[in-house]
């Protein structure tokens, strides 16, 4: 059996920045990722990390309301409050480590400007911020000495009585499964793009730790606040940076027409994500668009502005679209993005489960509600990060290792040993696949009840199917099918909690848009949904939105 | 279209416990990437195959492997480009220069231990301003270019001096060493060139190009480490036997035009250095017989002056 005060699971930007508060309080923390840190999906944040810098002129509260407009008034506005104060701190802190950031004539940090927000407040390393941030807490890791269990996989949390004390895990390269004993537990695993097909998301982004809480009992909450975002590359769904279009690209429909500016004639293509988004289907599903696709336009800004600042993605539609966006337009369509949703967690990161804490993109704090704003992200991972360690760790302090030994993993080596020895069956790949389709056919950009039904009743099927599944690779060493297979449970899960609060909420808000119910309804809806599992039955309940000093109004751009 | 790929199969624990390539034949679209293929057979024909990925858009460094013989990303590589025209299969075999653990899997801590080893984080020195610290945009633009290395270890697993020197600091490690010595905010470069003046470090390259071609984020390892070397030099470290080389080099092309080439080595190792001395006669020998023994009188080349002119107006912008 290992044993560590605090556990970290995943090593992405909230993992490692709750690893490094942890450690600076002065308690032994260990990290465990399933991939090497450098490899995690915070990689793929292209635009920018979001702050309002008191000396730059700009407001705390201003970055605030629009968070708070951007998530259609279903974010708790405490907790945005709170993010939003905290943020200038973190970019500075950010600054200070290493992360080199684009920066202005004087040298000081530079801005661009990000959708739904009516100032420049994001700062950028070119647009590869996600990954130039990874890099630098990952420099920091290793000068602070962290303990990383690298490339191990978790397989369940050990819960007591309400209290988590420890996890069980695999040794992905030789198959040896462990005991962790810690007295607290972060969850940082990120989100889970991979239950829909296609997304933008990595394939590592398969939910893991929205499933573990689930199944620990810890509820789920804004599930079905899935985001689409605007710009992702035809075929590959691979993403192009909402930075093109801070940068000022277009959107352009068959007709050659600059369409946002009869959508959201303020903001035009800085809409919000949900609101570009439904612009861009509509302008597809009534004819306008091109093979399922509009334009993005940025050729009039010209070969060295697009070669300096948007690098990365005129690269990526060169590789995966043929196509040089310094000639051309790209087509794009909306693809998912996001998860809003996850673990119900509190501004310190602490979930239902005692000692039990999420951060990141598993968590729901909830600072995005219906609607994340590009370029909170990167923020909602540093902030909650940083104060999810510094709680766990001071929580450390003061508690006792429950009574956990090796047997604790028993359970987890007999659900493997009977995959592994399922005769026949479905290859993981299949039903993952078929999953991801339904998901995206079900619970897309638009939605309706009778879609979203016959979508809960598949999700049915899949877990069916998923139940004999057939491991065809029969060794320890690095045997990805068998974490392949693991995942898929933890996906089909993810799903379903997505599709019961999608078809509970009766209202259309932020992202989740019913062509049956097309309103929203303030009257009945300024509540959160939770779903929480237990003894094998489903249960939702709600929470209330805290709403501060920001009354809900019309939501217009 | 119809592809051929034949992947390098290893498991540790197999009977035979032998390399072998094997061959999978796949229905392909123009856009799909190696990566695709590959997943491909691991989904829907033989799910025993490990690899890693990801992100599939070429920045989390997952899989780095050999496709045809030359490292690069299997997920911005397309099958038409390495796709050989004569309908032989593409061949997909593990990064080199790494333990292999399975399949396309290979042991990188060798790698990461070497990136450790040069101190990979910013040491600032004086106390933190309350703000950022002020840096020009033009050096952080230009930072740019290394921090964007997504170490993947391309460079790494087609260096041709790692295949015969694993003392040697890499690619990879060198270019993240050039990240913090450019950094302006960063007050430790004296430690910093030192360590890299030390065998395994800059002067261990022999520029050879190999990182610059396979690198798939255009970090220029090798021209990083040229920058390196300038730094170490001009930090004042001209005493090692690679130091010795680039200044009797360029002492020698300077003065007469072309290269002394039998002052050269003795000039590096160092009139003194009687081992090396003694280890140089074979060579002498061998040269002379072969008829290939450079002049005694090494003679200036006609308009040899023009060329020191070039050399000084470089050395004047400097």
């Amino acid at each position: 059996m290992l044993e560590h005060d605090v556990l970290i699971i995943g090593a992405g930007l909230a993992g490692m920045r709750a690893a490094l508060a942890a450690k600076q309080n002065g308690v032994d923390v260990a990290v465990v990722s399933k991939v090497h840190p450098v490899r995690s999906h915070s990689n793929a944040a292209q635009g920018g990390i979001n702050a309002a810098l008191t000396d730059r002129g700009d407001d705390w509260r201003d970055h605030a309301y629009d968070t708070i407009k951007g998530s259609d008034f279903l974010g708790d506005q405490d907790a945005i409050a709170l993010m939003c104060q905290e943020a200038g701190a973190e970019v500075i802190s950010m600054e200070h480590m290493g992360a080199i950031f684009n920066r202005d004539q004087d040298g000081r940090l530079g801005t661009r400007t990000f959708g739904g927000q009516r100032q420049a407040r994001t700062f950028f390393v070119a647009d590869f911020t996600g990954q130039a941030l990874l890099h630098v807490l990952y420099e920091q890791i290793i000068k602070s000495g962290v303990l990383v269990y690298e490339e191990w996989f978790v397989l369940s949390l050990i819960v007591q009585d309400q209290k988590c004390g420890g996890a069980v895990m695999m040794d992905i390269r030789t198959g040896r499964i462990e005991v962790v004993r810690a007295k607290t537990v972060i969850l940082a695993t990120g989100g889970l793009g991979r239950v829909f097909e296609p997304s933008t998301n990595a394939l590592i982004c398969t939910g893991d730790g929205m499933s573990l809480a689930y199944r620990a009992g810890a509820p789920l909450m804004d599930m079905e606040m899935v985001q689409y975002h605007p710009t992702t590359l035809k075929g590959s769904g691979v993403l192009i940076s909402e930075a093109a279009r801070g940068e000022g690209a277009y959107l352009l429909n068959s007709e050659n027409e600059r369409f946002m500016l009869k959508y959201a004639p303020e903001f035009k293509e800085l809409a919000s994500r949900d609101v570009v988004s439904r612009c861009e289907q509509t302008e597809i599903d009534e004819g306008r668009g091109i093979d399922g696709c509009v334009l993005l336009d940025l050729r009039h800004l010209g070969e060295k502005y697009i070669s300096e600042r948007l690098t990365q993605i005129r690269e990526l539609a060169m590789d995966f679209a043929n196509v040089d966006m310094v000639k051309e337009p790209v087509p794009i369509m909306p693809g998912m993005h996001y998860q809003m949703g996850g673990v119900k967690a509190n501004i310190d990161g602490e979930t239902e489960i005692s000692g039990l804490y999420a951060a990141g993109e598993v968590a729901c704090v909830s600072v995005h509600g219906g609607n994340r704003l590009g370029a909170n992200s990167l923020l909602d991972t540093l902030v909650f990060g940083r104060r999810s360690g510094i709680h766990a760790s001071e929580a450390a302090k003061h508690t006792d290792h429950l009574n956990i030994d090796d047997s604790h993993s028993e359970t987890d080596k007999n659900t493997i040993k009977m995959m592994m020895e399922n005769p026949i069956g479905e290859s993981f790949g299949k039903i993952r696949y078929d999953l991801g389709t339904a998901m995206k056919e079900h619970f897309g950009v638009y939605r309706n009840k009778e879609q979203m039904d016959i979508g809960l009743s598949k999700i049915d099927s899949f877990k069916d199917r998923a139940r004999t599944v057939h491991v065809a690779d029969k060794t320890k060493t690095f045997n990805t099918n068998l974490l392949f297979t693991l995942e898929l449970g933890f996906m089909i899960e993810c799903a379903e909690a997505i599709a019961l609060s999608a078809i509970d909420r009766t209202e259309s808000r932020g992202a989740h848009t019913r062509t049956d119910l097309p309103n929203r309804d303030d009257e009945n809806w300024l509540k959160h949904i939770l779903v929480s599992y237990d003894n094998g039955e489903h249960h939702i309940g709600y929470k209330d939105v805290v709403i501060t000093e920001w009354e809900p109004t019309k939501r217009q751009y | 279209m119809e592809v051929k790929i034949n992947v390098r199969r290893y498991s540790p624990e197999s009977t035979s416990n032998v390399p072998h390539t094997q061959e999978y034949l796949l229905e392909m679209d123009d856009s799909s990437t190696v990566l695709d293929g590959l997943i491909k057979i691991r989904e829907e024909i033989d799910g025993t195959l490990s690899l890693r990925c990801s992100c599939r858009s070429a920045i989390c460094g997952s899989c780095a492997m050999r496709m045809n013989g030359e490292a690069g990303l299997a997920c911005n590589t397309k099958i038409i480009d390495v796709m050989p025209h004569d309908g032989t299969p593409i061949l997909v075999e593990p990064a080199g220069n790494l333990p292999v653990i399975k399949d396309l899997i290979v042991d990188f801590e060798p790698f990461w231990s070497k990136v450790k080893n040069v101190e990979p984080w910013l040491q600032p020195e004086g106390e933190e301003p309350e703000t950022e610290y002020l840096a020009p945009d033009e050096d952080m633009l230009h930072l740019a270019g290394v921090v964007s290395c997504i170490l993947c270890g391309a460079c790494v697993s087609d260096c041709t001096v790692l295949e015969v020197d694993n003392n040697f600091l890499g690619p990879a490690a060198l270019a993240k060493s050039y990240r913090f010595i450019g950094d302006p905010r960063d007050d430790a470069d004296s430690k910093r060139l030192q360590n890299l003046n030390e065998y395994g470090g800059v002067w261990d390259c022999t520029r050879c190009m190999k990182c610059v071609e396979v690198c798939p984020k255009g970090v220029d390892p090798m021209g990083r480490i040229m920058s390196l070397r300038e730094r170490v030099m001009e930090a004042g470290h001209t005493k090692t036997n690679g130091a010795r080389h680039a200044n009797a080099f360029s002492e020698s092309v300077k003065h007469s035009g072309w290269l002394d080439e039998l002052r050269l080595p003795i000039k590096s190792f160092g009139i003194f250095n009687i081992k090396a001395m003694i280890g140089l006669i074979p060579i002498a020998v061998r040269s002379q017989i072969a008829g290939k023994r450079p002049p005694i009188f090494h003679k200036s080349i006609p308009n040899a002056k023009n060329i020191r002119k070039l050399f000084e107006k470089i050395e004047g912008k400097k």
